[in-house]
């Protein structure tokens, strides 16, 4: 599904290097963590996947299904079946929610659905994810709370039906129940449609007791440093994260 | 309704102290360029009573005593040559251009937005009657039976010449521009609204439904009264694109609303890329009396138009909600007056405008407090949207308060649209194009909201249409 080899990349406005050589494969199906402390790359990784202009890639390669995306405009990754849930979603003033959900889901339904019938969808799935009908007149993310942009963040996964979803700190701005909540409605997303593959993408371990992914990755100073199960989470729970920095230095 | 025959024009050029049996007289009299004498014969023609051919020429003289404006796009204002115009056209000699004529651009616009053919026909000046007319003689009949009167101007002024004396050029005297001058002295056409006290007109009057071949005459002249309390919406234009032949258009736009009335004045220029669009628009607003502009400005090569509201009564309100749309080429000049004179009088002024390609959007405000308007309000919000390297905004805001008290607030905007924002869509499937709409919508939102339905979804369309293909 997603190949990345030894991937680089800085941030243009700053010439800053920001990832060091990430290697890193989803197969179809799997779901995969990556942890690690704030400013290790893991949020710019996932950005870069999608193809944030903020970023420029200065070697190696991203493949998904097995075609290089380097140069692929975001929008077509997005048609192609990339998800990305983002940390911070923008604001678009004086565009409602239903304006927006109008537009996008054009590109990931056909054209024999009549939009009131997605429109039904969409508000219904919102019921799920904790948001009232009234939020569709709302303008898209202007004055959200924290966890109304994560919830809704989320719930588009099950909108577009991403081939890859990348979830960016979906555990912070939720509540413990709010946090139930999305993750639950996701295990059963992915259990329906069980070729999906998830990266999970957070800081802390909170969330990977929801979750039973297929591999854990910690990523230190723009580079995944170590991979493995759940016992990685389970040890970085313990100990936090400077064990492993110690153990690259030596 | 009817236009004149030929028949009864012969009559009255008959009854006119100069020889004008000699139908080849005509064509000389109404050749390009402008004298008193042919301010004098437009208004013998139309059959006008005295003050009216006086107040004309009174207005062609001012006319031709003031100098050009020295403000505003001078470069292509100086371009207008005055003695290259036709003045007045008969209306049956009017709206002869074939469809060949119309230019490509429009043609399809009329095909993108879906409009129907005897309607395209109509836009583009090749017919002169619009089959809605049969939809509105029944809005009129209703209408009729409430005592709104919604004709023409010209027929306004034959039937209702009391009315009309009362209040026409009373709000825009034509001492106030050159170009209102101009309209004074050779107006034909535009609306003539009067709504009598408490009535309050259910349904908005779209100049559309009245359209005929004085409607879309170069130097129109509008006029509404709404009467102590009484309530009405006005709608001019459209969003299909409009053909003229004829490449200035000056009108005047004069409102009155009395006290406690409410009336909302909406418009869509769309006019071809090749029209001078000079035009001057006044309402004035008596005791707790509401007036809104809704004013959208898109096609014209040039276009100077400030609407303006006098709160002259106490608790009299404003409100002006613009949208420029600038592409290469354009110059909207647009902006805003507000005069307050009264105490507890209050206004917002919210204008936005959006510069594509070398497309230039002006904002020009005036805000005036006098001494007498205690407690008095007004906010002023204007937004810019530069969507190009080479996009040009430039904001020029006069206030001038003489009472301390009024609360005044200004605030302006420039803005691009921004990477994330378009980074943040595109991820979600749109295309550049499509997520530059999409924002564009949302920057128009608080203007499209205030349109009837069917104008709301029409300009949305317009706007994505006028995206197409402005996109690197």
């Amino acid at each position: 599904m997603l190949k990345i080899r030894d991937l680089k990349a800085k941030v243009k406005s700053l010439d800053k290097q920001i990832l060091n050589g990430v290697d890193f494969e989803v197969k179809k199906g799997e779901i995969h963590c990556i942890m690690g402390k704030n400013g290790s790359g893991k949020s710019t990784l996932g950005h870069i996947i999608m193809g944030n202009p903020d970023y420029e890639i200065t070697d190696g390669q991203i493949y998904f299904e097995n075609e290089l995306i380097n140069d692929l405009p975001t929008n077509e990754r997005a048609t192609k079946g990339i998800y990305l849930a983002f940390q911070n979603p923008i604001e678009i003033p004086g565009v409602t929610l239903a304006n927006f959900f109008r537009y996008t889901t054009k590109k990931f339904y056909s054209e024999d659905i009549p939009y009131p019938k997605i429109r039904k969808q969409i508000v219904e799935l919102l019921g799920k994810f904790g948001i009232p009908e009234d939020t569709m007149r709302r303008y898209l993310n202007e004055g959200f709370s924290g966890g109304e942009r994560k919830r809704i963040e989320a719930m588009q996964v099950l909108v577009y039906k991403p081939k890859l979803a990348i979830l960016d700190e979906i555990d912070s701005g939720l509540d413990i129940d709010g946090l139930k909540n999305v993750v639950k409605y996701i295990n059963e997303y992915v259990e329906q449609n069980p070729d999906t593959s998830i990266i999970f993408i957070t800081h802390y371990s909170r969330l990977l007791q929801y979750l039973s992914p297929n591999m854990v990755h910690v990523m230190i100073n723009g580079k995944i440093v170590l991979s493995g199960d759940m016992s990685l989470a389970k040890e970085i729970d313990e100990k936090g994260y400077s064990w492993l920095e110690d153990s690259i230095k030596t | 309704m009817e236009d004149r025959s030929v028949l009864e024009l012969r009559e009255m050029a008959e009854n006119y102290k100069y020889d004008f049996k000699d139908p080849y007289l005509y064509k000389e009299v109404f050749e390009k360029g402008l004298d008193e004498e042919k301010v004098i014969k437009i208004s013998k023609i139309k059959g006008e009573p005295e003050w009216m051919t006086e107040f004309r020429v009174n207005a062609y003289r001012i006319f031709i005593s003031k100098p050009m404006p020295t403000w505003g796009n001078t470069e292509i204002l100086n371009k207008i040559n005055f003695d290259d115009i036709h003045y007045y056209v008969r209306p049956e000699e009017d709206h002869k251009t074939s469809w060949d004529e119309v230019p490509e651009y429009i043609k399809k616009t009329f095909d993108r937005l879906g409009i129907p053919e005897a309607e395209r026909k109509f836009l583009a000046g090749v017919t002169a009657q619009y089959e809605s007319e049969v939809v509105y003689h029944s809005i009129r009949e209703d209408l009729a039976k409430q005592g709104v009167i919604f004709t023409d101007m010209d027929t306004g002024l034959k039937e209702y010449p009391e009315i009309v004396r009362k209040y026409f050029g009373t709000v825009v005297p034509p001492e106030d521009n050159k170009f209102a001058a101009l309209n004074s002295a050779v107006w034909s056409g535009g609306s003539f609204v009067y709504v009598p006290p408490n009535v309050k007109v259910s349904i908005p009057l779209q100049a559309y439904f009245r359209i005929n071949a004085k409607n879309m005459g170069q130097f129109e002249r509008t006029l509404i009264i709404a009467e102590e309390g009484s309530e009405v919406t006005y709608i001019e234009g459209c969003t299909a694109p409009v053909y003229s032949s004829h490449s200035l258009h000056s009108a005047v736009v004069e409102i009155i609303a009395l006290p406690n009335s409410k009336v909302q004045y909406i418009t869509i220029q769309n006019w071809s890329r090749d029209v001078y669009n000079l035009v001057t628009k006044r309402s004035v607003a008596y005791e707790n009396a509401k007036v809104g502009w809704i004013d959208a400005n898109i096609g014209s090569l040039l276009t100077m138009k400030y609407p303006s509201i006098y709160l002259l009564g106490e608790g009299a309100r404003g409100e002006i909600i613009s949208v420029a749309f600038a592409k290469t080429g354009q110059h909207q000049d647009a902006g805003s007056k507000i005069v307050l004179a009264a105490p507890n009088t209050s206004a917002t002024v919210t204008s936005k405008s959006i510069s594509v390609g070398s497309g230039r959007a002006s904002y020009r405000g005036l805000v005036k407090v006098y001494k007498e308007a205690k407690n008095s309000k007004v906010n002023v919000q204007c937004d810019a949207l530069l969507l190009d390297p080479e996009s040009r905004t430039d904001t020029y805001p006069v206030i001038e308060v003489h009472q301390p008290n009024a609360a005044i607030t200004h605030e302006a905007t420039v803005s691009k649209i921004s990477e994330q924002q378009l980074y943040y869509l595109m991820s979600r499937g749109l295309s550049p194009e499509e997520a530059k709409t999409l924002i564009i919508h949302g920057f128009i939102e608080n203007f499209v909201k205030e349109l009837p339905m069917e104008y709301a979804v029409e300009m949305n369309r317009l706007i994505a249409l006028e995206m197409e293909g402005s996109v690197g």
